[in-house]
């Protein structure tokens, strides 16, 4: 079986999956369960954005959660102001694919080192997050929308059909919307990875000095894969702030900012599903480790374990000792060269002599 | 007089105190295939860099076609038509042999003709069969015809070949050589050299690059008689 016949398999197990996911599991679960997928899934798609500009276009960004907070806000403000939600979704898209641009532009054209790219991201981070944590007197407010400052923004109105104010998405409405924007998110993605956009910028990841040598700007590649990374999360934002009707300054946080990386980590590089699996499955465990709290065992064994980020910090730091590339590749290995052994090995000749 | 290629004035680099280049007065005609040589530190690779926009330099100007190039970015000298195969192997190691190709091919012909050129080119360096191997586990040899193919790919007027034989073994050199005389049948080439063999086998004209000035220019039999090249660079070779 070619490389590209095992491609297509793969595209077409997760289609199936996905779609057998998104109608069966309303059917079979609770609607509590469908509301907890629904935001493991909203955090997936979030995971892909920062999954496509590190894990693709090689840029660690500390701030995905700016662009997703951004695209939270844009949304829960514009609504209160309009009332349908079809602009406001946009603005959502907008607004934070803007601000990547913006900010990308400053980071890239002025040739900022990867480290400090870390820097200037979480620290854009955090100064939103303080700004909008100090805006809760009513005299902060857009239009119609108090900005709430710590409090948040409670009560934002859900998505609607679009154009059709009084056509309002319910809960398992959003657990489809949800999972269908994750499958497209996902395919959209392959296919611009299979672009010769999609190329480019992994070539650059690869060697950005050779890129440049045979004629492309990487500035220019980064400054368009970060600004599609923005848009993604601002999307995200967007859900989640339906999911919940609420949204507060936590969005911008430390804790936020520092999950996304950890689910990526987890799930790995260079990999779509990674992310997604790492997402959900985190979520997941942080959840089922939650909910171990209140049992208030007084040994020391239930204490540890009613200790999620004590828990997390340990698996993130196993991951990264012990299974560097993540999950989801090292998976891929495993059953490659398990595949591999069952064909006879007519490549050995080719492998690189060794060296007298 | 048909303008030149090629032409640098009072090319100098700066490094805080030390004048790595100086003054730099180069001309290289349409076609041409020109030897460098130099002891090591004698400005060479740097002056491969400002060529190529990696290096801002600190003084003069590259005309390239006519075209300032000086203050240019290095992906748009490499429009332009420079391409450069740099002395340790800078490829893709990430990726497979033919993503490499094809990586350097698309830039000048999309879909069909991007693959036709990239199998043209595989044919070429010799690696059809290793195409689907990932660059980074290669040899250090096969490393340096990836990098050559994929410069070629790009078809640019003029290649800067920096050490193409460093590292490789007498057949491969030998083919390499062939490889040169090929090449500069359609491109101008300047190659950076030690090995004088390999440069005899190619080259008409020789410059001899030391301590960041340009010593003297002439064809491959003067050079090697002249008792200053041997001074700078055979005398100091001997001495390493």
């Amino acid at each position: 079986m070619s490389g590209r016949s095992l491609n297509l398999l793969g595209l077409l197990l997760v289609g199936v999956v996905g779609l057998a996911f998104m109608f069966l599991t309303p059917r079979l679960a609770e609607l509590d369960t469908v509301l907890d997928l629904t935001v493991y899934i909203i955090m997936a798609v979030l995971a892909l954005s920062l999954g496509l500009i590190w894990g693709y276009g090689g840029i660690l960004c500390f701030g995905q959660s700016a662009f997703f907070g951004l695209g939270a806000y844009a949304y829960a403000i514009a609504m209160f102001n309009i009332g349908e939600s079809t602009v406001p979704v946009l603005l959502a898209i907008i607004l934070p694919a803007a601000f990547a641009a913006l900010l990308g532009y400053f980071m890239f054209y002025g040739r900022i080192s990867d480290v400090y790219l870390g820097v200037i991201t979480l620290t854009v981070t955090l100064i939103l997050f303080n700004s909008v944590n100090s805006t809760a007197g009513p005299n902060f407010h857009i239009g119609a929308a108090r900005l709430g400052g710590f409090n948040g923004i409670p009560g934002i109105p859900p998505l609607n059909l679009p154009g059709d104010k009084n056509a309002v998405i319910d809960l398992e409405g959003m657990f489809y919307l949800s999972t269908a924007s994750l499958l497209l998110t996902y395919f959209g993605l392959r296919l611009l990875l299979a672009s010769q956009f999609g190329r480019i910028i992994v070539g650059i990841r690869e060697n950005e000095r050779r890129a440049e040598l045979i004629g492309y700007d990487p500035r220019a590649y980064k400054l368009a894969t970060f600004t599609i990374g923005g848009a993604l999360a601002g999307f995200a934002g967007c859900l989640f702030a339906n999911w919940g009707n609420f949204v507060s300054p936590t969005i911008f946080g430390l804790a936020q900012s520092a999950q996304i990386i950890i689910w990526v980590i987890v799930g790995g590089r260079g990999t779509l599903i990674g992310p997604i699996v790492g997402c959900i499955g985190i979520q997941w465990l942080s959840a089922a480790l939650g909910a171990n709290q209140p049992s208030g065992g007084s040994d020391l064994w239930s204490k540890i374990f009613a200790n999620a980020p004590l828990i997390l910090g340990s698996i993130l730091i196993a991951f990264v000792l012990l299974v560097p590339k993540g999950l989801v590749p090292t998976l891929a290995e495993i059953v490659l060269s398990l595949f591999r052994r069952g064909r006879r090995s007519e490549q050995r000749g080719l492998e690189p002599q060794q060296a007298e | 007089m048909a303008t030149p290629l090629l032409q640098t004035h009072d090319l100098s680099m700066n490094f805080g105190g030390v004048r790595a280049v100086r003054n730099v007065n180069f001309t290289l005609a349409e076609g041409e295939l020109r030897c460098l040589i130099g002891p090591n530190g004698a400005g060479k690779s740097t002056f491969f860099k400002m060529l190529t926009g990696q290096l801002a330099p600190s003084q003069g100007q590259v005309l390239f076609r006519g075209h300032d190039i000086s203050r240019a970015y290095a992906h748009q000298i490499a429009r332009l038509g420079i391409g450069i195969k740099t002395q340790v192997p800078s490829v893709f190691d990430g990726l497979n042999v033919r993503e490499n190709i094809w990586l350097a091919a698309s830039r000048i012909g999309h879909r069909d003709e991007a693959r036709r050129l990239v199998d043209e080119m595989l044919e070429r360096i010799g690696l059809t069969k290793a195409a689907s191997r990932m660059v980074g586990q290669l040899a250090h040899g096969q490393r340096q015809w990836v990098e050559l193919g994929l410069v070629l790919a790009t078809d640019p007027k003029l290649i800067l070949l920096d050490e193409p034989a460093a590292g490789m073994t007498h057949d491969e050199v030998f083919k390499t050589a062939e490889l040169v005389r090929e090449i500069n049948r359609t491109k101008a080439l300047i190659v950076v050299e030690h090995d004088m063999q390999f440069i005899r086998m190619i080259a008409k004209q020789v410059t001899v690059f030391n301590q960041g000035s340009v010593l003297l220019e002439d064809n491959v039999e003067n050079i090697m008689r002249d008792p200053r090249v041997r001074d700078i660079y055979l005398g100091k070779q001997a001495a390493a």
